[in-house]
């Protein structure tokens, strides 16, 4: 399968702190993949990377196999690359369709002065623009929901909002940072099947970065460990699971060992 | 609650007193006092005197809920007789103690009017004057709520024609002579026995209407005429449409020249605030430094249109040629003060926007520029805009460019704000990050912010121009900024209508109310601190906004599904 997205040994530094080390992925094209790790690890960090948000130090990041290291936010969002947030970032005081429509924002072409006249082609734009985002929210199960203004909806409401709003952009890649955050086991289930579903669906390769074991072992094609910026793990998700490397990571060298002799028991 | 809540009407007392005081000792009430309302027992001193005890009056009835009217009258009496100790001690102190060289306005004028002109046995008037007023309230927050709805709007209606009433001099004098407004004012006050015809004739108008009012409601609880309401509500915005703009086309006709220069004051504040909309009310960018493409507008103006000592053009720029030049002129100097403000936020960009205003007005009056500005001389001899052979030279002709601008504005506003541009600048005033993350470029998105902002002040500037005549830099000081930004505050950021409103209130008004000139300020002050407390998403929010800052109020229909 071929890579839709490969990072070659990237390096972010903050000051003295070396957040990502020599960084080296590849996900391929139509694949769920996973990036996991404690806390400050720079999962994060990593997304940031991608998206241009941050700009790397070192190394290359190809996307289709373009560079796309240190290119504006927004054409990389224009390449086909949209993403969520950790903590949900909404357009708060904008209705849930409004924040479907400003993703859809790379997808309009029309002068913007056009407006002013309301020309022919800025109708059917807009009607298009406006059937799509109705479709997106009955896509991710938000109807009845539309007009409401995004800070007024339910948590698990608001995650499903911003995956519609990334979805509108027609992404080839989508960045999920921990989709399942703050849920319930019932509510996360629900995700792990939607997100399996969106992968089935539309072909979008997902990449996510999440902490629930159980979501991440599954519906991961392959999973990716991460630990103080180094990339420690990378595989199918049931050899993650037995990786000493991980455990020690996750839990202590000395757990590590416990959990080794417990097998061994 | 049965028993009397002494606390409560002590309190409300105090502090409708406080009031009192507070507006006596600025020097306020003294120089109110001059302005007859109704006769000459009823001035607008007065209003500032005895409001807040009116107030008190009403409130602490309020508080005192299903009491029994005695208990209402009683405790509205206390909260009087509480109102009345703060005026009380400063007039024995007065009396007393040299209080003028501190407090300038404590003056022999101030303690006349307060005790009634009686000496020292007006302080028992006053004490009356407050308790019978508070008493007032009380009663009157005891009447059943149709009378009190139609009393309180009549009453508040005939305070508000008294307080205006040089508007209906002016137009009673248009539509029936001048010998008709004697029948009913006397000077600028209303007579007392028309102030009781009014009165009466509202409160019947006011009755019947909420009669109506009752039984349509009626009607659509049984469900009979819900289609039939619709259309009447359609008809009726229909009405109200081609009313608003039939008003809108004689105004100038009706009100003669002071008020059409009122009304045009308030259009060019409507232009400045639409603007200024764009830039703070959508894109979220805080720009204090508005004024400079205003000074822009009415310089190029200027500079191309006169025919004076600084003429450049060889009058070849008529008001029409130069119209296009000025807006392309205030739009390239949007984007020139964009661009290095563009990676700045909230605080930051504010005092950058400051500064950038200041020196575009130190600039015009430099030496540097005097060839061509005319530094502190300014330019002399801008002429009049001619429209087909009429010279727009009265503020009555002026009216209908600025209206006619007002309205271009308005209409371009609200096409951009509902389409994908729209869209974008209300993304990155909610989240800039996220924003560009939707694929929006922020660079020309806030460029063309600053750009369309800065063209719609350009216009009013242009129009400013040519109404005066002759510009001087001390006419685009930090004020306009301010004036621009509080009336955008206080009538809704983000608003339309809202600006609107805003203008008229903070324009319009202190300009009808002369008597509020120096004391302008001071109100600014004090309703914009009320507005912030009370409602902060202004007098006529855009619908989003009145959704997040009432957000406790907000219903979630669906939640849970």
């Amino acid at each position: 399968m071929a890579s839709i997205l490969s990072t070659r040994n990237i390096i972010k530094t903050f000051g003295g702190l070396v957040a990502i080390n020599d960084f080296s992925l590849e996900i391929p094209e139509g694949s769920i993949s996973s990036v996991i790790g404690p806390n400050g690890a720079g999962k994060t960090t990593f997304f940031n990377c991608v998206t241009g948000f941050y700009k790397v130090d070192a190394g290359m990041i190809l996307f289709n196999g373009a560079p796309i290291q240190n290119q504006r936010t927004d054409i990389v969002t224009r390449l086909g690359i949209s993403r969520t947030y950790q903590n949900i970032r909404l357009f708060a005081n904008m209705s849930a369709i409004e924040n479907i429509l400003v993703g859809q924002h790379p997808r309009l072409k029309t002068f913007w002065g056009e407006a002013i006249w309301k020309s022919k082609r800025f109708q059917e734009e807009e009607a298009v623009a406006l059937e799509e985002a109705r479709r997106l929210i009955k896509f991710v199960g938000l109807q009845g929901l539309g007009d409401q203004v995004a800070r007024n909806l339910p948590y698990g409401a608001q995650r499903r909002l911003e995956i519609a709003r990334a979805l509108a952009s027609q992404p080839k890649l989508l960045l999920l940072d921990e989709p399942t955050a703050g849920m319930n086991p019932n509510e996360t289930g629900e995700m792990t099947h939607f997100i399996k579903h969106l992968r089935d669906e539309l072909g979008i390769t997902i990449l996510l970065i999440e902490h629930d074991m159980r979501v991440v072992m599954g519906i991961s094609d392959q999973v990716t460990v991460l630990d103080y910026g180094s990339k420690i793990a990378e595989g199918k998700p049931k050899d993650i699971q037995n990786n000493p490397r991980v455990i020690e990571a996750y839990l202590g060298r000395g757990a590590a060992s416990g959990l080794k002799s417990g097998k061994a028991k | 609650m049965k028993t009397i809540d002494w606390k409560t009407a002590i309190r409300n007392g105090l502090v409708g007193g406080v009031i009192a005081l507070y507006f006596s000792m600025i020097g306020m009430v003294e120089a109110f006092s001059g302005r007859n309302l109704i006769g000459d027992f009823f001035n607008m001193g007065h209003l500032l005197l005895f409001g807040g005890v009116l107030a008190a009056g009403i409130l602490t009835a309020r508080a005192h809920k299903e009491a029994s009217v005695g208990i209402n009258a009683f405790s509205s009496l206390v909260a009087g007789l509480a109102a009345g100790i703060p005026t009380t001690l400063l007039i024995l102190l007065a009396n007393n103690v040299e209080l003028q060289s501190v407090f300038v306005s404590v003056n022999r004028t101030l303690l006349a009017l307060l005790t009634f002109e009686r000496g020292m046995s007006g302080l028992g008037l006053f004490f009356l004057a407050t308790s019978l007023i508070a008493l007032a309230g009380g009663l009157y927050d005891s009447l059943p709520g149709v009378y009190k709805r139609t009393l309180g709007l009549s009453l508040s209606v005939v305070v508000v024609v008294a307080v205006f009433s040089n508007i209906v001099t002016q137009i009673m004098t248009t539509l029936f002579g001048r010998p008709s407004v004697r029948l009913i004012l006397d000077g600028d006050a209303l007579k007392p026995l028309s102030a009781a015809v009014l009165f009466v004739v509202l409160t019947g108008i006011f009755i019947l209407r909420e009669q109506r009012r009752v039984k349509a409601e009626k009607l659509v609880a049984s469900g009979a005429a819900a289609i039939e309401s619709k259309r009447a509500s359609l008809q009726r915005q229909v009405i109200l449409f081609v009313g608003i703009g039939i008003l809108l086309l004689i105004a100038p006709y009706v009100l003669g020249s002071f008020l059409s220069q009122v009304l045009f004051e308030v259009g060019r504040f409507v232009l400045l605030g639409l603007g200024l909309n764009i830039v703070v009310g959508y894109a979220g960018l805080l720009d204090l430094g508005y004024v400079a493409f205003f000074a822009f507008g009415a310089y190029t103006m200027g500079i191309l249109t006169t025919t004076g000592p600084l003429n450049q053009g060889g009058g070849l720029f008529n008001f029409w040629l130069a119209l296009p030049i000025v807006v392309l002129v205030s739009v390239f100097f949007g984007i020139m003060l964009g661009f290095p403000v563009l990676r700045m936020r909230g605080d930051y960009l504010a005092i950058v926007t400051l500064g950038f205003g200041e020196i575009i007005r130190i600039l015009a009056l430099s030496d540097w520029l005097r060839p061509i500005m005319g530094g502190a001389q300014g330019v002399l001899a801008i002429p009049s805009p001619v429209f087909f052979g009429i010279k727009l030279d009265s503020p009555e002709k002026m009216y209908y460019l600025v209206l006619a601008g007002a309205l271009l504005v308005a209409f371009v506003s609200i096409r951009l704000r509902d389409s994908r541009l729209g869209r974008q600048w209300m993304a990155m005033r909610e989240d800039e990050d996220v924003a560009e993350a939707m694929g929006i470029n922020l660079v020309q998105t806030k460029l063309l912010a600053f750009a369309i902002g800065a063209g719609f002040s350009g216009l009013g500037g242009a129009i400013f121009a040519a109404r005066l005549g002759n510009i001087f830099p001390h006419s685009f000081n930090l004020l306009i900024s301010i004036n621009a930004l509080s009336l955008i505050i206080v009538g809704g950021l983000g608003s339309i209508p809202g600006v609107i409103v805003g203008a008229i209130a903070l324009v319009g008004l202190p300009e009808l109310l002369r008597e509020f000139q120096e004391y302008r300020l001071l109100m600014y002050g004090i309703l914009l601190i009320v507005m912030m407390l009370n409602r902060p998403e202004g007098f006529l929010p855009a619908e989003v906004f009145k959704r997040e800052l009432h957000a406790e109020e907000a219903e979630l229909p669906g939640a849970e599904a």
